[in-house]
Order: structure tokens, then C-alpha cells, then sequence
């Protein structure tokens, strides 16, 4: 049986055409249903993100079955095939398998490293299984998929940084201020980054949160939405000393805080540090101000340019990470081997043997008077025991590869017989 | 045989300041464990290598330099473990643990061998006094280190320039608080060290203060802390400023403690 993906993602295909492939619960499940209707395809799974939509099945290995699930994905986008033909990759076996697994552990994503790609997969499983479309094949593919992103997730350094202006702005904070827990944070002005940011804050303990804004309804609405209080714009100046953190994106055309007022400030405040994240164009935070000591300030540009040295920090992990993928590939690709009935059985009977042997050799050992008669009755005992508990499994094996249930009881013979020592993998559980 | 524990011990300091900057180069999280299980090692021959010296001489092995810089070195190995219990800074045992092997090579290039005090000064004021003053001294050379890598980070930060220090390092805060931490403790024991010295020196001397070198400046050192302690309480003294302090602080500490016995005379101090 042979693993075949096809789909088209943020890499191969623009907004205009991933936009026709958003597909809904209800889609899923329709694609998965027709999926099985291909001739051939005997288990399937459909991952759809706004930035990529992958149909993984296990067919027969047959031509056909590309081109099926061609005509499918150009259905599903309204599409005549020959259109969508430039959008799409596919890929079989081996680079199928490392496909996914990059999928899987982010390699692939817009921004490397996001932790989201996994659990759209792992939920884009729970859908198929509940159809009940995947089987034994894709069981353990998805299952080894998720095993090899815990892997490169935590060997590597590719999710360590943040990559998003937001993100680095609370890791500043954290480098600058020490544990968050106990600093108050300032917002001035409200805007849809920095109620991003003051979410991230608040996810890192921040209790104390204070919004200020021109109009002073909006800073009660986003206060009471933050649990925090709400600040007269009038008024914030001379609460500054009480804040840690100010978070400023008015429109203003000024300085909103100047140099020459925080020296005051930061005296009063003992010079306990304070951190001036200004998100605003025009600025709003005087840049000299980074000059007094203990008081930083960063804009937006700062910011970016922190994010732009976290991409090349984890640029610099893909070749490990590819490393592991490869390993996975690998490994996978053993598994499959060891689903052919011919190589199953040749394990089982030496398995076998090798027991019998070994239980032969600790009786002759212990035998008193072993003559080579004795130990040639020994022999034929063992070994005709052996095959005739082995007769009706290899049998069955043969039987049911010719109708065509091979990899299904191969599977099953190699797990009871405990036939490949290594395997063991965690169970997953999708939410 | 104190010989043989005493350079064991540098050994194992030794690579386990050479484990600890590889963590830091590599950050691979074991690597920090690997090296303070080397460097817990190291304290613990070293701790058998003093309790031996002080069997075979019969005396607090404080009276030479050789003696002198191995102490220094243990205290702040051993100082180094008791703040990494509170603070956990998984970096700054490759920031501490070069201080302490350059205190072995400089203790073992000085004579090792045991020879008899000056029957004058051998008082039960000599462990006091200078035990008092070393692990003093070893507070402020993890002042020192907490400084230094406070002056990085803080240049990594305001400059906007994200370098590699920036993730390898801890908090400003944390390296503040450290800083604070270990000026609190040291301050009342180099305080304590001078007393308990010049009340000595009347038993022996005849007289509280001389103004003998070593005096005059670990006097100078005592107002260089003093004057940061007491800039931190009252005027709120922190950061870039107090981590200076300690660092400048350290230098001249280092210079009341080998400078002054190298380059000049006088009565005091180790021979």
C-alpha cells in the first residue's frame, strides 16, 4: 500500500486560491466520504487551515489514484483540473511521509516554529478517525507524525524565540523587569496590537492593568474588558511614576511623554526600571527618554528588528530538525516493510526457533546422562512442537494476504508475537 | 596529602568552569547540572584538602597567600552554591566559576609548604579576623560576576542590539537583586573582618590601627561598598550604577588583597 499526499498551501498557491479551499466541518466530512469513494483509496485524511488544504490517503499505489484525487481537490475548489494544476503538489511514499512530518512540526508553516500547525492536525485526525476513515496505515502515520514534532519541538530551539512584535515586547519586559506578577501595566490609547500585547501580558500574571484613551469611554470599555481601571487622559502623566510598563499607540502627532518630565518621574520612582513599549507612528514616546538610565524605550522598528534576529535564530534549527524528520522517514518506512507477509513470517519462525533452542540447550544442560540419542529425540520433540503451534498463524498469514487483509494481520502478528522490540509509542489523545 | 585533595579540587573546578561555559555557549539545559555536579565535587575535596591542612599544621591554615587564595576560592565556590539556592541563575556559575579557578592558579603558584606562624600573631584571632574577611571578599566576587553580567545585559538591551548574551543572561532584575543580595551580606562581614582586625592588632601590636598598607586600603574598599550601600537605601541607588560599583569595588579588592602584599610592605598580611 502506498501513502499518497496532494494539496496546496501559502507556498504554492495565493490567497485567491486557498480562500476557495476553507472548508467547513460539514466539507470535511463530505470530502473525507468521497474521498473513500475513489477506487483504490482505502483510508484518508483531510487537513484544512487558511493556509493550506493536504488530502493524505493510503492506496493501492495505483496511477489512477492521483489523478482521482486531482479531480477531487479541483471539485472541491470549483476548478477545472487543469487550472488548479499549477497550485497543487503531490507527493508519494517516503516524500509523502516527510511532507507531512515537516507539516507537522512547523518546518512548513508561514512562520516557522508556530505551534498551531499541530493541533489542526491532530484535530484534522480526530475528524477522520470519527469517520472512521483512516486505518491501520494512517493510524500510525499520524501517530508517528506527532511523536517526530514533540521531538523537534523540544530537541530544537525552532519554537524558542518570539516571532511576533506582540510576543517580543513581553520578552523585553520579562529580560528587563524580572517576574511580571507584581508590575502595573499603562495602555495609552487603545488599538488592536497593544490589546494583543496586554493579553500577552496578562497570560503572563500581570494583574494590574490601566487604560487611558482620548475619549474616556474607551478606556473604560477596554479596562472593564482587562479587568483593570480606567485612567483620564488628563491625568496620566502624573501617574506615570506608578506604572512599570507603558504601552502607548495613540495617533498622536507629539511626544506624548517627554524627556525632560521623566527624569522627575524616574526620581521619584527611586529609579525602579520602567519599560516604554511605543507601537504608535508618529511615536509617541520621546526615543531620548531610552537614554535616562534604567528607563528603556523601544518602537516599533526596535521591536521588528528584535523579531527579524528570532527568524534567523530559528532558521538555524531547520537543519537539526530536518535531521530528526529524516530519522522518522526512516523508521516509518521499516514499519511499512515489516507489513509484507513474507518477511513477518520468516520473524515468527525464527523467533521461534530461537526459543526453542535456547529451552533445548538449558534441558541438555541439566540432563545427567544426555546420550546423542536422547538429544536427538529432544530435537524432533521441540521442533515438531514448534511447527505445529506456528502451522495454522503462518497459514492465516497466507490466507489472508490473498484477501487482502495482509497488513492487518501481519500487524496484529507482530504486535502479540512481540516481533519489533522497539516499537512503543505514546497513545494520542485529539480534543 | 592536603596537596593532593587541593589539586584534585582545582581539578574538578577546572572542568567544571570549562562545562559551565559550554553551557552558556550551547545552552543545552544538562550541561549546567553537568558542570555544578563538578564543581560541588570540587568544594568537597577542597573542603577535605583545608580540614587535612588544618590536622597536619596544627593551626587555622590562614597565614600564608597560598593559604589565603585557596580559602578565597573555596568561600566563593561555596557562596556561589548557597545564593544558587535562591536564585537558581542557571548561568552564573559559568560567570563565578572562573573567578575561583584563577584564585587556584594564582594559590597554587605561591609556596605550599607548612611553615610556622610568627607565635605573636598566632591568636584565636586569626581564623576569626580573616575568615571573616575572605568570605566577605567571596560575596563581593559574586557582587562582581552578578555585576558584570548585569553591565552586559544592559548594554544588549539599550543599545537594541539582540546579541548572544540577550537570551543566555537573567533578567536585569534578577541580576540586581543578586547584586543587592550579596552586597547586604558581604558588607557586615568585610565590616566585621576590619573590627575583629584591629582588635587584634591591639593584642598584638599595641595598637588598633597603624595605617599599615593593608589598612589604609581595605579601608578604601570598605568606603567603595559603604558608599553603595548606603546609595541603595537612601537615594535608590540600582542598575547600571550600583552594578559599576561592585565591579570597580571588586578591583579594589582584589589589589587590598594581593597588590597590597606583592607590591608593598608592611607588617600585615600573608608571607
Amino acid at each position: 500500500m502506498e501513502i499518497i499526499l496532494i494539496g496546496l498551501s501559502h507556498k504554492t498557491a495565493p490567497v485567491e486560491i486557498r480562500e476557495k479551499f476553507c472548508l467547513t466541518k460539514d466539507g470535511v466530512a463530505e470530502v473525507l466520504d468521497r474521498l473513500r469513494g475513489i477506487s483504490g483509496i482505502r483510508e484518508g485524511i483531510v487537513l484544512s487551515t487558511c493556509n493550506r488544504l493536504e488530502i493524505v490517503a493510503a492506496g493501492e499505489g495505483r496511477e489512477a489514484e492521483e489523478a482521482d484525487l486531482r479531480s477531487l481537490m479541483a471539485e472541491m475548489g470549483r476548478m477545472r483540473p487543469g487550472e488548479l494544476a499549477p497550485y497543487l503538489y503531490s507527493y508519494q511514499g517516503g516524500e509523502a511521509v516527510g511532507h507531512l512530518f515537516r507539516v507537522a512540526s512547523s518546518l512548513d508553516s508561514m512562520v516557522l516554529g508556530e505551534p498551531q500547525i499541530l493541533g489542526q492536525l491532530k484535530e484534522a485526525y480526530g475528524r477522520a478517525s470519527d469517520c472512521k476513515a483512516t486505518g491501520l496505515i494512517l493510524n500510525k502515520l499520524l501517530h508517528r507524525s506527532f511523536s517526530v514534532a514533540k521531538r523537534v519541538r523540544t530537541e530544537t530551539k525552532i519554537a524558542n524565540q518570539a516571532v511576533s512584535v506582540s510576543f517580543a515586547a513581553v520578552e523585553l519586559a520579562k529580560k528587563i523587569l524580572g517576574e511580571l506578577e507584581d508590575k502595573r501595566v499603562l495602555v495609552v490609547g487603545a488599538g488592536e496590537m497593544s490589546e494583543l500585547a496586554v493579553r500577552h501580558f496578562i497570560s503572563q500574571g500581570v494583574k494590574e492593568i490601566f487604560v487611558t484613551n482620548r475619549t474616556f469611554s474607551r478606556a473604560a470599555e477596554l479596562a472593564e474588558e482587562f479587568n483593570g481601571k480606567a485612567v483620564p487622559f488628563e491625568e496620566f502623566q502624573r501617574q506615570l511614576a506608578k506604572m512599570d510598563i507603558i504601552l502607548s499607540s495613540t495617533g498622536s502627532s507629539r511626544y506624548l511623554v517627554r524627556r525632560e518630565e521623566l527624569t522627575s518621574v524616574i526620581r521619584m520612582r527611586k529609579n525602579r526600571p520602567m519599560f516604554f513599549i511605543d507601537i504608535a507612528v508618529p511615536r509617541d514616546i520621546d526615543p531620548k527618554i531610552n537614554e535616562i538610565d534604567n528607563v528603556y524605550v523601544y518602537d516599533i522598528d526596535d521591536l521588528e528588528g528584535i523579531v527579524e534576529v528570532n527568524k534567523e535564530e530559528r532558521q538555524k534549527e531547520v537543519a537539526q530538525a530536518q535531521g530528526i524528520i529524516a530519522e522518522g522517514v526512516k523508521s516509518f518506512s521499516q514499519w511499512q516493510r515489516g507489513l509484507e507477509v513474507v518477511p513477518t513470517i520468516l520473524a515468527l519462525r525464527e523467533q521461534a526457533e530461537d526459543v526453542r533452542r535456547r529451552e533445548v540447550a538449558k534441558t541438555l544442560a541439566l540432563m545427567k546422562n544426555s546420550s546423542e540419542e536422547n538429544r536427538k529425540l529432544l530435537e524432533t520433540l521441540t521442533t515438531s512442537i514448534v511447527n505445529k503451534i506456528l502451522h495454522h498463524p503462518i497459514s492465516m498469514l497466507k490466507h489472508q494476504e490473498e484477501r487482502g487483509h495482509g497488513r492487518l494481520y501481519t500487524d496484529m502478528t507482530r504486535k502479540i508475537f512481540h516481533l519489533d522490540p522497539e516499537e512503543e509509542e505514546e497513545p494520542v489523545t485529539h480534543e | 596529602m592536603n596537596i593532593v585533595f587541593f589539586q584534585a579540587a582545582f581539578f574538578l573546578y577546572f572542568i567544571g568552569a570549562g562545562v559551565s561555559l559550554a553551557h552558556l555557549v550551547t545552552l543545552r539545559p544538562g550541561l549546567a547540572r553537568i558542570g555544578r555536579g563538578f564543581l560541588a565535587g570540587g568544594l568537597a575535596l577542597h573542603s577535605l584538602a583545608i580540614l587535612w591542612r588544618i590536622f597536619e599544621s596544627g593551626r587555622t591554615p590562614l597565614t600564608n597567600l597560598h593559604e589565603a587564595l585557596s580559602f578565597f576560592a573555596w568561600a566563593t565556590i561555596a557562596v556561589y552554591f548557597l545564593l544558587h539556592f535562591k536564585f537558581r541563575l542557571e548561568v552564573l556559575g559559568a560567570f563565578v566559576s572562573p573567578v575561583a579557578v584563577v584564585l587556584m592558579v594564582l594559590a597554587s603558584l605561591f609556596p605550599k609548604e607548612i611553615v610556622p606562624v610568627e607565635p605573636i600573631l598566632n591568636s584565636f584571632w586569626l581564623p576569626i579576623h580573616v575568615s571573616l574577611a575572605i568570605i566577605g571578599n567571596a560575596m563581593f566576587a559574586l557582587a562582581f560576576a552578578a555585576g558584570v553580567m548585569y553591565l552586559i545585559q544592559e548594554r544588549q538591551i539599550k543599545s537594541k542590539k539582540i546579541g548572544v548574551f540577550y537570551r543566555r543572561l537573567p533578567a536585569l532584575q534578577v541580576l540586581d537583586d543578586l547584586n543587592y543580595r550579596c552586597l547586604t551580606l558581604g558588607f557586615p562581614l568585610l565590616t566585621l573582618g576590619i573590627i575583629t582586625g584591629s582588635i587584634w592588632a591591639e593584642s598584638a601590636w599595641g595598637t588598633y590601627w597603624s595605617w599599615d598598607p593593608k589598612q589604609t586600603w581595605s579601608l578604601i574598599t570598605w568606603f567603595i561598598y559603604a558608599a553603595l550601600l548606603h546609595g541603595r537605601l537612601t537615594v535608590g541607588w540600582r542598575g547600571r550604577r550600583a552594578a559599576t560599583f561592585a565591579v570597580v569595588g571588586f578591583f579594589f579588592l582584589v589589589f587590598t588583597f594581593l597588590g597590597v602584599n606583592l607590591l608593598l610592605s608592611g607588617p600585615h598580611g600573608f608571607k
